[in-house]
């Protein structure tokens, strides 16, 4: 973020906090979640998995008098634990698979930008193939066919999203191919290679960047959804959207072991929709 | 405009073609997982052969696709081992459930998220505006599954207003129906309301809009008169494509409160290995889904008649 907005100003927390409070807040959120997340060993009370009271409330203790502050889950293991514990496998698929999405996703869309044509038509076409399934549809069709694993999730994500970065890729580099510095690189001798990753995807990034902040929070909510439909990431491992899955059926006499895990999973989907949107109000503000 | 409206039946027709062999090579490309399936996984070897066999499975892959289609389009999907009825008998009164439900949906939301965002979108950064935008921010953050227990922990645990399921076992109760599309547009509101708002913020910045106030038009008669057709054309569009999106969002919802539909009955399909019952589902969400992109596509010509087909 700091390129769309360094051009001339310092940035500094305070100049950013005043320019865009939106980003700041979501900024702050993730970093919150990413803190969680990687020192979970040192925070959570107790292991994930650990059985300790089944169906305890909120606030109770164990029997060696350890508190449980959001209450233990059917299994009796720590809700807040397993949330800490979550936190990790949420940010380790949702940023991988949209990482791959985009790897994807991006060359496809330069490689289809950039030589037109009938490459162009062919990718396109492959594109809206994959677009008129609804993205529930395909995932819940490649998990029954693959099984539901963390690898398959993986793959489910970068073929439902790709087709839609590689639109939004083209459509920039359409216009950017007629730019005089690409055709300078052009005339210099630069290979395909070298014109399509250096000369312009560099300059493509603004609306890039800003996709990839909502699509982040899109991955989150997808990874929560497969998991929650019983889909996603197998159990023992914590995550989110298996948590509330796991405790539906006990959520209107126990909603304590499914509200938490929600409230979870909102604040990151709703900490990438602000820095999207601050980076979007940013970078119009320039 | 005849043009117009042949290509895109043409593009949308070649998209099922192409679809219809994707989905036949997905679901049909090994026929012993299609016996497995068929016969249930205590089958044996000769039953699955046997099956085989009498199905036509041991044809060459052109003949067997040519066959495949013909039985999808003519309707004939097979039995449904969950069921143990034709798919067709399934199918129908769970779409027609779904259909409810989506008819319930966007008799709220299209008032709703139109009125909102025209307000937002008048008068932009006011504090209407900054108010609604971060609400449509807030509730768009907000899984559908996570909508779902929230307002189930407030409206059934906490309240007791609500009933938790909207499993209709005793007939039709209009009171199942509002938790579901409670949900369904707590999550998509959101996002018309700031399409909406953008498409209005942008006519109000046109210069006939400017023109119209230094006409000393009052502020209603420009809004309604001169903005509102405009501004409503890419809301539009989103209305149509957003029932793409809201299947993802039904079978969520028809999961968490068993609402005998048809995302319920997709995500049964998936999970107990019902073959041919999947394949009828996706067929259907994809007729559904190009369906509406079509008719998007035909409307936004329609309504702007500045589109036009390259020739």
């Amino acid at each position: 973020m700091t390129d769309v907005a360094a051009t001339q100003k310092k940035v500094t927390l305070l100049s950013l906090l005043r320019e865009s409070p939106i980003l700041v807040a979501g900024l702050s959120i993730l970093g919150f979640w990413m803190l969680v997340a990687i020192f979970a060993p040192l925070i959570a009370p107790f292991g994930p998995n650990q059985n300790l009271v089944p169906m305890a409330p909120p606030g109770s203790r164990t029997p060696d008098g350890r508190l449980m502050l959001l209450g233990a889950d059917h299994l009796g293991r720590d809700v807040l634990s397993r949330i800490i514990y979550g936190g990790r496998t949420v940010l380790t698929y949702a940023p991988l698979a949209t990482l791959c999405a985009y790897s994807v996703g991006v060359t496809l869309g330069l490689i289809a930008g950039y030589k037109g044509k009938w490459v162009d038509e062919l990718l396109s076409r492959f594109a809206d193939l994959v677009l008129a399934f609804p993205v529930i549809v395909l995932y819940i069709v490649i998990i029954q066919k693959f099984g539901a694993s963390g690898l398959n999730i993986l793959v489910a994500v970068t073929l439902a999203s790709s087709p839609g970065i590689m639109r939004l890729v083209r459509g920039v580099v359409l216009d950017l191919r007629t730019r005089a510095y690409v055709s300078a690189a052009q005339m210099r001798g630069e290979s395909t290679f070298y014109v399509m990753f250096v000369e312009i995807l560099p300059n493509a990034r603004g609306p890039l960047i800003v996709d990839a902040c909502l699509r982040l929070g899109y991955v989150t909510i997808t990874i929560g959804t497969l998991g929650f439909l019983g889909l996603g990431i197998p159990p023992p491992t914590p995550d989110w959207g298996s948590m509330i899955n796991e405790s539906r059926h006990f959520a209107m006499v126990f909603p304590h072991m499914a509200v938490f895990p929600c409230l979870a999973v909102s604040s990151l989907v709703l900490a990438f929709n602000l820095i999207a949107d601050g980076l979007r109000e940013l970078s119009l503000a320039d | 405009m005849a043009r117009l409206i042949a290509q895109r039946l043409f593009n949308s027709a070649v998209s099922i073609a192409l679809v219809s062999i994707v989905l036949f090579l997905i679901f049909e490309i090994s026929p012993e997982t299609v016996a497995a399936d068929a016969l249930g996984q205590y089958s044996t070897r000769e039953q699955r052969d046997l099956w085989l066999a009498a199905n036509g499975y041991f044809e060459p892959l052109h003949v067997r696709f040519l066959d495949w289609a013909r039985r999808c389009l003519t309707g004939e999907f097979g039995n449904s081992r969950l069921y143990n009825a034709p798919v067709s008998t399934v199918l129908g009164p769970r779409l027609a459930a779904s259909g409810i439900l989506a008819a319930c949906f966007f008799a709220i939301l299209i008032p709703l998220s139109l009125s909102l965002g025209v307000f937002a979108g008048m008068k932009e950064g006011s504090k209407l505006d900054r108010g609604i935008s971060l609400l449509s921010i807030l509730t768009t953050s907000v899984p559908p599954f996570a909508s779902a227990v929230l307002l189930a922990a407030i409206f059934v645990f906490g309240l007791g207003l609500l009933p938790g399921t909207s499993s209709m076992i005793d007939g039709f109760r209009w009171k199942e129906l509002v938790m579901p599309v409670a949900v369904l547009l707590l999550y998509d509101f959101g996002y018309l309301t700031r399409i909406t708002r953008a498409s209005m913020a942008d006519v109000m910045q046109t210069a006939y809009i400017r023109t119209a106030a230094l006409k000393g038009l009052p502020d209603w008669w420009i809004i309604l008169r001169h903005a509102l057709r405009n501004a409503l054309i890419p809301p539009f569009t989103v209305i149509m494509l957003q029932i793409n999106w809201l299947i993802g969002g039904v079978v969520v919802v028809e999961f968490f409160f068993a609402y005998k539909g048809f995302g319920s009955l997709i995500l049964e399909a998936s999970l107990t290995h019902d073959l041919f019952l999947l394949q009828a589902c996706t067929a259907v969400s994809v007729l559904i889904a190009v369906g509406t992109q079509t008719i998007a596509d035909i409307g936004y010509g329609l309504l702007n008649p500045r589109i036009r087909v390259a020739r």
